[in-house]
């Protein structure tokens, strides 16, 4: 039997999803049997996203110049967009900047008027993303064919979205255990 | 006191007469969503969650103020009426700020209940990220405009049980706001009885009751002195 | 008063008119006062005392001429000749043209036909008085037969006959809804005896609508006495006018005319020594499109915020301070006394066989001749547009007209055959509404102009029920997708889904009708949203 390609990729987020996947403990090993894990910040140090990804996880919201190009990689490569986590499906916390209208505002806000001693803005091209004006969810940007949301969702709701998956299923994001916000 | 005799959802239903369908459907047993409806105070029809279809009639009626009538026959749950309270669901959550994961309510919020009832994984209407402000002049309490869902229910419960009516909604459309006294800060009120009965009422966590935010838990700054300390020093008290 | 002493001033005024050789006509309604009216008027009557003619010439400002778009306007009795964009510098070659000598010296503005189509397809019922009175003087208003129903209904018909009258005449709501006005007064005239109320919602909003503007502007008597009847065959002995903030020559004209009735003793108690007390009073709007809603009205006068509630109870059985209370539009109460006078079959000989009489409309945008029109219901669009409006300036296209506002929708070109009635209208997909008829060209993209409405509503909604407040705003968001460029098929498919829904589920006819231009420009423009879709990349469209 053929391994699944398995991704997960951290984008605007503080990673907790992450951790919340960890959280997966010894099914993680059952888990490494069905799949391959061909890129993700906790399960493999590939730098390039492959080709040819059956399932990905996307964590964090779209808050810069690299989240976006990645995302769009990502959807051009993957079978499956799991938007894993509130950051992913609705930028939750990250957008919270939103509401100062702009990465300029933002950028002022946090580098210039809250900055105890030698403000400056961050301006590093090439090497430092440059913000977008807004944080966007991932299906604002591109389709996304699986919603988890949850902040983190929990590990018991990973497994229940990932499990189907392996079997080529669709997983039913239903009721309280697999929906809820927050 | 007559009766009338209704079907809702294929069901049988007794019921006095003047009763509202969201009565008699809760005396059968069967849910209709609610979030501007509160048990005690006026129903103003606001949401449209509980909108129901009456066989005969082309519009949909809101349960909360329609009056059961004789031979009544009341769809409650058609694909219709759960897409289009999916809808509003999703409205409500792109129209302001409402960021489960910090706020007082999470996990006991009617409209984090609500969306998932109806089975929102997600919002097809691009968040408006609106800049609302929060209100914490008084003394117990706090008001968050990011979460406001504008429901009513303080305006209502604040009027007509505690009789100060000092909230209302002021300017219209998107940008109208839960407005406190006369647009005074809230502490400002002196109509404000403290009473709290606003807190109790509002179905999210835009009302809240202060020490319950995460901002405001308390901060132990000296543990880490604490810490170091034990571990270099072996200072095992403080 | 009595009817003796009615007439007899009503006689006093003919006579004192009969006194001058000529009378010009000055139209001081709002439209033609932009124009310059007021001195236009002041130039003439300045004239008229260097040509030493006082004894003969009487300058007098009247309401509304119809033909708006040509102010100021001026006419001239006994025959009739209009004159077009008058300013004050053509006063005195009017004045020295009276003679007859000097027809074609310079400076004399431009005649208008009176022949024309324009003018020629009008049917002024409604409008009869307008631009020939005086609005400001009750004596006029009395000479041209005022007050005279009203002293009629008191003394010879019983409220009973009165509401058989209305409802036989077929008349029915002309605030857009065309609900049987007869029906309406009959439900309220039927509930117990006690304390109700007549309400004239004079709070017209429609972008381009400017019907019940010029009816209080040129002749607000007669919905004083149109209420009053109304009063009579209900049992109320209170009105109100509610009018909009953003009329105040209405406000000022209507406040003048009660004055004045109750002067007359027209107004007040026992009037024309019957049992029947009547008084009215003006409340004015402050500017929410909403409140020309009833149940936000009656909110609004009751001194609450402007916020529709839901219906039952409808205002028939519960509204003023939760008494029944009859609502009717400026231009329906216009209706009832020449019903009254002339009789129901000949009110219902007019119109089409579901919808009598006439209807004011405001005609406006891409079209040649603008300015109020009454014309019987049944006339075709294509005879508003083309004949009487003149087609579009500069020999462009017609592409469709927009009728009922922001609520309304548009009639495409094709359908222009379509006579004007209400239910003609519905299947159109838009509506009577109260009478905005805003013609547009070939240049018109219908996306904007579904846009622009949508802007309206967005901004107008109360923001009590949840998709009007919030559905209009991501129907308003959408639009500008699809205008920007940058929509996809989804999107095309989300504002069809939302649209539906908005109008499923709103809770008043704001928000129910919202949605209204989007469904009509949909219906028959749809290729333009096509246009205007990106192509779907495999990725989606970015929006950042």
């Amino acid at each position: 039997m053929s391994k699944i390609k398995f991704a997960t990729v951290w984008l605007a987020g503080c990673s907790g999803c992450h951790m919340s996947f960890l959280d997966l403990d010894e099914w993680l090993i059952e888990l490494a049997e069905y799949v391959e894990v061909v890129y993700s910040p906790v399960g493999s140090d590939l730098k390039e996203y492959p080709e040819g990804v059956d399932v990905c996880l996307v964590e964090g919201g779209v808050a810069n110049e690299d989240n976006l190009e990645l995302i769009h990689l990502i959807r051009k490569r993957t079978k499956t967009l799991v938007s894993f986590g509130d950051c992913a499906v609705t930028a939750n916390v990250p957008a919270m900047r939103n509401m100062l209208g702009g990465s300029e505002p933002v950028l002022r806000r946090g580098y210039l008027e809250l900055a105890d001693e030698t403000p400056q803005l961050p301006y590093a091209p090439g090497i430092v993303p440059e913000l977008l004006d807004r944080v966007l969810p991932v299906h604002e940007v591109v389709p996304v064919d699986i919603y988890m949301p949850g902040c983190p969702p929990d590990a018991h709701r990973i497994k229940a979205t990932i499990e189907p998956l392996l079997k080529g299923e669709k997983p039913k994001m239903e009721g309280r255990d697999m929906i809820k916000f927050g | 006191m007559s009766v009338r005799t209704l079907t809702i959802d294929g069901q049988p239903v007794a019921i006095a007469e003047g009763a509202t369908i969201l009565e008699a459907a809760k005396e059968a047993g069967i849910h209709i969503p609610t979030l501007c409806f509160l048990e005690g105070v006026s129903a103003v029809a606001a949401c449209r969650m509980c909108l129901v279809e009456v066989e005969g009639i082309s519009k949909l009626l809101p349960a909360c103020v329609t009056q059961v009538a004789e031979e009544m026959v009341v769809h409650t749950n058609t694909p219709k009426l759960q897409e289009y309270r999916r809808m509003t669901v999703e409205l409500l959550f792109a129209e302001g700020n409402h960021v489960c994961s910090i706020c007082v309510a999470n996990g006991n919020c009617e409209l984090q209940d609500a969306a998932i009832k109806v089975g929102m994984d997600h919002t097809r209407f691009p968040y408006r990220f609106p800049n609302r402000s929060v209100d914490v002049s008084h003394p117990q309490f706090g008001i968050d405009h990011n979460r406001c869902i504008l429901c009513t229910r303080c305006v209502r419960v604040c009027d007509e049980i505690e009789g100060a009516h000092v909230w209302d909604v002021a300017q219209r459309g998107t940008a109208a706001y839960i407005v406190s006294g006369l647009n005074q800060p809230w502490g400002e009120v002196d109509a404000c009885t403290s009473c709290g009965k606003c807190v109790d009422a509002c179905p999210t966590g835009a009302i809240f009751r202060k020490g319950t935010t995460t901002a405001e838990k308390q901060r132990d700054r000296a543990k880490l002195e604490f810490l170091v300390n034990a571990r270099e020093k072996h200072e095992w008290t403080r | 008063m009595d009817l003796q002493e009615l007439l007899e001033m009503g006689k006093q005024e003919r006579d004192r008119q009969d006194l001058k050789q000529t009378r010009i006509r000055c139209c001081t309604a709002a439209g033609c006062l932009s124009s310059g009216a007021a001195a236009v008027k002041n130039s003439l009557e300045a004239a008229v005392t260097v040509a030493n003619l006082e004894d003969s010439v009487e300058v007098c400002g009247v309401g509304c001429l119809r033909f708006c778009g040509r102010g100021a306007l001026v006419e001239i009795d006994p025959h009739r000749i209009l004159y077009e964009e008058v300013t004050a510098e053509n006063a005195p070659a009017i004045i020295s043209a009276l003679s007859g000598e000097e027809r074609n010296q310079e400076g004399l503005p431009v005649q208008g036909d009176r022949q024309h189509p324009f003018f020629a397809l009008q049917m002024p019922i409604v409008l009869e008085n307008s631009g020939k009175i005086d609005p400001e003087r009750i004596e006029e208003y009395i000479a041209v037969g005022g007050y005279q129903q009203l002293h009629h209904v008191l003394m010879e018909m019983t409220p009973q006959e009165v509401i058989e009258e209305i409802a036989k005449s077929g008349l029915r709501g002309r605030g857009g809804g065309g609900y049987p006005t007869g029906l309406k007064w009959a439900t309220v005239a039927k509930m117990p005896k006690g304390q109700k109320y007549v309400v004239c919602n004079a709070d017209e909003g429609d972008p381009g609508a400017f019907m019940d503007r010029s009816v209080l502007e040129s002749d607000p008597h007669r919905i004083l006495e149109g209420m009053a009847i109304a009063g009579y065959a209900v049992g109320a002995n209170y009105g109100y006018i509610y009018v909009r903030a953003e009329y105040p020559l209405a406000i000022k004209r209507l406040e003048k005319a009660i004055q004045q009735a109750k002067k007359y003793e027209l107004l007040g108690s026992q009037i024309f020594d019957s049992t029947f007390d009547f008084k009215i009073d003006i409340r004015v709007g402050a500017g929410a499109f909403v409140c020309g809603e009833e149940t936000a009205l009656i909110a609004s006068i009751e001194g609450k915020r402007g916020n529709p509630r839901p219906r039952p109870p409808y205002p028939a059985e519960s509204g003023l301070w939760e008494c029944p209370t009859l609502i009717n539009n400026v231009e329906t109460l216009a209706n009832i006394v020449p019903i009254i006078r002339e009789g129901s079959d000949w009110y219902a000989s007019i119109g089409t066989e579901n919808s009598k009489g006439t209807k004011v409309f405001a005609l406006t945008g891409k079209v040649c001749n603008t300015g109020l029109i009454e014309v019987p219901m049944g006339t075709t669009v294509r005879q508003i547009v083309e004949e009487m409006g003149g087609g579009v300036p500069d020999s462009g296209t017609v592409k469709a007209v927009q009728t009922g506002g922001p609520s309304g929708g548009c009639i495409p070109a094709e359908f222009f055959d379509t006579p004007v009635d209400y239910e003609s209208l519905l299947k159109l997909g838009t509506m009577m509404g109260s009478g905005g008829a805003i013609v547009m060209d070939e240049n018109t993209s219908m996306v904007e102009i579904a846009r622009f409405y949508m802007e309206f509503c967005r901004g107008e909604s109360c923001g009590k029920c949840v998709p009007c407040r919030a559905g209009t705003v991501q129907l308003y968001e959408l639009l500008s997708k699809f205008l920007d460029q940058q929509a996809t098929h989804a999107d095309l498919e989300k504002l069809k889904a939302l649209s539906y829904m908005v109008k499923e589920t709103s809770l008043c006819g704001l928000g129910i009708s919202a949605p209204n231009p989007i469904l009509s420009t949909l219906r028959y423009f749809s290729e333009e949203y096509e246009e205007l879709i990106q192509q779907d990349s495999l990725n989606g469209k970015v929006t950042v």
